[in-house]
């Protein structure tokens, strides 16, 4: 065997990187409704996020780089979330999963959040009511392909949101 | 047992008057109490044999907003009807009327323990205050909620920053310090 041919692939350090963190987002376990049922569907064999690697649905937000808010946000709530949100370690990214957490659905009265972006900036909003797996696992691919665009030297900004996230055909 | 009956069991606890039987358009029994007498007529409603009513299920509040007495409670009370729980299974639906100038009435915790979250619910949903309660704080809306929102008179929609906390900022030094406090007082106690 000549030896040139070792097994190697060169690559840059920042490709690398980037494929690291797009095919490990593991999401913090935080459920808040009935979009929380399709989040889980999401994570079993049948769907099978594990394929994008994002299956690992951590207890602790210390550990966790993704918030899924599946559900309606009551104002009672909304301070937990923050708190929830503010203990994940950066980089950190978040999908507003269904109707009601994007602007509030059916829910509009004083008792919700119109919205979790008022709360947390958020990364992808996928609509549905709820949304099915497959969008969500979409959602999640369009997140991938976000933090794929990034720039490692610009990763302190990942956190102060996109203005204009990509928008999610359901 | 109809609601006529049961205001006759009654007769003796409190004054004439003070309990009336209410229409009921599902045909379950239904009484109204006077306010002030609430607390003693319940006690007769749960112990007298006749009756034996040892279970409230349920407590609500209704708004007749403009309506005056406003407000009633509304008590759902069940008779087992086993085990030396009354004779026969029944239900009674107990009203206090509240007017809306002063929403206040005893509390009934006393008398069915069951009734210490249902009521403060109603205090929470509706502004009613049970005199005598334990623990009358909200338990539903967050604690520095302002207003009633079950009340006819206040708005389905807000427009209203929902509110955060910012999250709280330690210096290495202090979070050591901390630490080391509440070691100390660990080992004081």
């Amino acid at each position: 065997m000549p030896e040139f041919e070792i097994p190697v692939l060169t690559t840059t350090v920042e490709k690398m990187v980037q494929w690291a963190r797009r095919s490990s987002i593991w999401p913090v376990t935080f459920g808040l409704a009935c979009c929380a049922i399709e989040m889980m569907v999401m994570s079993t064999s049948r769907y099978d996020i594990a394929r994008f690697g994002a299956e690992v649905f951590r207890g602790s937000p210390r550990q966790s780089d993704l918030m899924i808010i599946a559900g309606r946000l009551s104002r009672k709530m909304a301070p937990v979330l923050r708190r929830v949100y503010d203990q994940m370690a950066e980089p950190k990214y978040v999908i507003s999963m269904g109707a009601c957490a994007s602007v509030g659905g059916v829910f509009d009265n004083y008792a919700l959040v119109q919205g979790v972006d008022q709360i947390v900036p958020v990364d992808v909003f996928v609509p549905g009511c709820p949304p099915r797996p497959e969008s969500l696992i979409y959602g999640i691919v369009q997140l991938q392909r976000k933090i794929d665009q990034m720039k490692l030297s610009e990763l302190s900004s990942v956190t102060l949101g996109d203005p204009n996230p990509p928008r999610v055909n359901g | 047992m109809d609601s006529a009956k049961i205001v006759e069991a009654l007769r003796g606890v409190a004054p004439d008057g003070a309990v009336e039987a209410a229409p009921a358009a599902d045909g379950m029994p239904a009484i109204y109490i006077a306010r002030e007498h609430v607390q003693a007529v319940c006690r007769a409603v749960r112990d007298l044999p006749a009756l034996q009513f040892a279970l409230a299920v349920d407590v609500t509040g209704v708004d007749y907003l403009p309506r005056e007495p406003r407000f009633e409670v509304v008590y759902t009370l069940v008779s087992i009807g086993v085990g030396g729980y009354g004779d026969t299974p029944k239900r009674l639906r107990v009203k206090v009327r509240v007017p809306g100038t002063d929403p206040r009435m005893p509390t009934l915790s006393g008398v069915w323990k069951a009734m210490d979250w249902g009521e403060r619910e109603v205090f929470d949903l509706f502004g009613i205050r049970f005199d005598g309660h334990p623990d009358l704080r909200r338990i539903l809306m967050p604690e520095d909620w302002e207003g009633y929102p079950a009340r006819k008179d206040y708005p389905v929609q807000i427009k209203m920053k929902p509110k955060v906390y910012e999250p709280l900022q330690l210096t290495p030094e202090e979070f050591a310090a901390n630490v080391k406090g509440d070691r100390d007082r660990a080992q004081r106690e």
